[in-house]
């Protein structure tokens, strides 16, 4: 019995010598990543319903407009600077971060879910022997226990689950982009801005980063984009579904495809949204001519404003879908491109 | 050169079906599939293995025995061998107890040069496995990879990132994740399947992996799944009826200008 009391008062002072909310800033050509300021509205959050403090840590070489990420919510902003740390590279980004951590020790991290973060993440977490949480679409804090509440879907989008990390510190997830606001710039806000430099051979790696090279073939990056206009075999053919891409053209906005589209060649696989493809969360998205499939709603399921066509009324996107039209997508589309050129030109 | 593909066995994704009253996946061993981008993955080891002299693929797959089919598959499609992690100890696992256990049977296979498998799995799409892996054999990983070159005493992988690609050259032994954009699979062979049949393929447990037993599974799992619910799908949807008249497009602008979201 008193070996049992005294494990347990023992994991509970390990557990409590984690303090405060970490969120992984990310920047490129040392430019900070406006996903960065989104993982500060979710920090932010945290960190209040915590009583703690929010702490923003960011690696590079040189970094433009540090302050800005205290005016938009971290406490405390730590750049670790050293020149291996400029492009990203899994093993010093993550070495960086456990040392930062283990200095640190905080109570939570949160990175993006972006190629970054769903790489360096699950590197850190090892080292740090804890748990991580892919995905997450929600995070709440347990006001009793303490404890992260992390949601994701599993199983393609079937089901949601809530997952914690009872006995681990720290408790580590990613969320994401897009699926929070930037935070808001509040000049008055304080905060620190410490440049932490970790000196000897912390950083070295037999990886060699050669070059980055943009891919200038997708006008407008669906990931990136507001709108996302998105078509499925519905459109019948590679003519029928350019009215999809005339639309996203009209609307500067993102075209999207489902597996079959993609398959029979309408569009290319950077458009693909779904388990197979990308996961997207634009402000709006028109699904035409698209059934909804489990593994398409997957990927697009938490954009905020969805309106959706199909001649079938029992079609499963209608369940996701704002608005939804039953109708024919070559009767109903045309009048939808001519409504959005009207508006546009009366703009 | 010794290349290792992580095979996993996930359900065929067009048939899940859900128990209406959990809201729990209904799992049955008949209905999988190797997850398709560790096809892509083993579709990439096999070409290595085609155009360079000396090279052996084994497939590593862990799961219940059932998984040995996945297994089966890839030596039908082009494998050596495999090897199988199963038992009961491991059920439970969360990403951290499955690379422990992952890592423990290809350090067990001796000189691995590259590791390959998918970025993510179907089913769990976490994601998170082969960087967890590589850290626990203390090797460095490339994932999002849609192009591998291989050289002498490494590869030269192209990432697909936001926005465009990056070049990483990378010295062996390494642990790759593939994503769609690398190859076409290609399909198992009849001389394949007849080679899987008779192919004895050694299955792993705690004991010959040397795991501590603590490690894995649940116990050794720092994730816990609290709860499962299913997502709210519907949302209040408004529905037209398509009539041969604007009507219906002028009222979504309505609702979309209501919105803000034009």
């Amino acid at each position: 019995m008193s070996t049992y009391v005294n494990a347990n008062v023992e994991k509970e002072q390990k557990l409590s010598q984690y303090k405060g909310v970490l969120v992984f800033g990310e920047q490129k050509d040392g430019k900070i990543l406006t996903v960065t300021y989104e993982l500060l509205t979710r920090g932010r959050k945290l960190a209040d319903d915590l009583g703690c403090e929010l702490s923003c840590v960011l690696l590079g070489d040189e970094i433009d407009g540090l302050e800005e990420v205290v005016k938009r919510g971290a406490d405390k902003v730590f750049f670790i600077k050293d020149a291996a740390l400029k492009n990203f590279l899994p093993r010093p980004y993550s070495k960086a971060i456990t040392k930062l951590c283990e200095e640190l020790k905080p109570e939570v991290i949160v990175a993006a879910a972006t190629t970054t973060g769903r790489t360096v993440m699950p590197l850190v977490a090892a080292m740090l022997d804890t748990g991580l949480t892919a995905d997450c679409t929600e995070l709440t804090v347990d006001a009793d226990t303490r404890l992260l509440l992390q949601t994701r879907p599993a199983i393609g989008g079937n089901i949601m689950a809530t997952i914690k990390t009872p006995d681990h510190r720290p408790q580590m997830a990613t969320v994401r982009p897009k699926s929070a606001k930037p935070a808001a710039f509040d000049a008055n806000r304080t905060g620190e801005v410490i440049v932490k430099k970790y000196e000897g051979a912390t950083f070295f790696t037999p990886e060699k980063f050669l070059e980055y090279i943009k891919d200038t073939t997708q006008e407008v990056s669906i990931e990136e984009a507001d709108i996302i206009v998105a078509g499925g075999k519905g459109m019948k053919n590679a003519d029928g579904f350019k009215m999809v891409e005339e639309l996203a053209r009209i609307l500067g906005a993102g075209v999207g495809a489902t597996r079959d589209a993609v398959e029979l060649g309408w569009t290319t696989y950077p458009h693909q949204i779904g388990l197979s493809g990308k996961t997207v969360a634009p402000k709006l998205y028109f699904a035409f001519g698209l059934s909804g499939k489990i593994q398409h709603l997957a990927g697009m399921q938490t954009s905020e404003v969805v309106v959706a066509v199909n001649k079938d009324p029992d079609a499963q996107i209608f369940k996701v879908a704002d608005f939804g039209i039953v109708g024919d997508v070559f009767e109903v589309v045309p009048m939808m491109i001519e409504a959005f050129k009207n508006l546009k030109a009366n703009a | 050169m010794n290349i290792v593909v992580l095979v996993k066995q996930v359900p065929g994704t067009d048939n899940v079906k859900m128990d209406p009253v959990t809201g729990v996946m209904i799992r049955s061993g008949k209905d999988t599939i190797i997850n398709p981008l560790d096809e892509n993955a083993l579709a990439e080891a096999i070409a290595i293995k085609n155009s360079h002299e000396n090279v052996k693929v084994t497939a590593v797959s862990m799961g219940p025995e059932s998984a040995m089919k996945a297994i089966k598959e890839a030596i039908a499609m082009g494998a050596d061998g495999g090897v199988l992690i199963s038992g009961r100890a491991f059920a439970g696992s969360d990403t951290i107890a499955t690379a422990k256990a992952i890592a423990a049977a290809i350090r067990k296979l001796g000189d691995v040069d590259l590791i390959l498998c998918g970025e993510r799995a179907t089913d769990g799409e976490t994601g998170q496995t082969g960087a967890m892996i590589a850290y626990y054999l203390g090797i460095p990983v490339a994932t999002y990879v849609s192009a591998v070159e291989v050289k002498e005493g490494g590869v030269i992988v192209k990432r697909t990132v936001e926005g465009g690609f990056e070049r990483v050259e990378i010295p062996f032994p390494v642990m790759v994740t593939v994503n769609k954009d690398i190859n076409e699979p290609g399909f198992p062979t009849l001389k394949g399947k007849l080679k899987a049949k008779e192919r004895a393929v050694p299955v792993y447990g705690p004991a010959e992996l040397g795991l501590d037993p603590a490690e894995l599974g649940l116990k050794g799992s720092p994730t816990r799944v609290v709860k499962v619910f299913s997502p709210k799908l519907s949302r209040d949807t408004i529905m037209k009826k398509a009539d041969g008249t604007t009507g219906p497009v002028e009222e979504m602008m309505k609702f979309l200008a209501g919105k803000e979201a034009i």
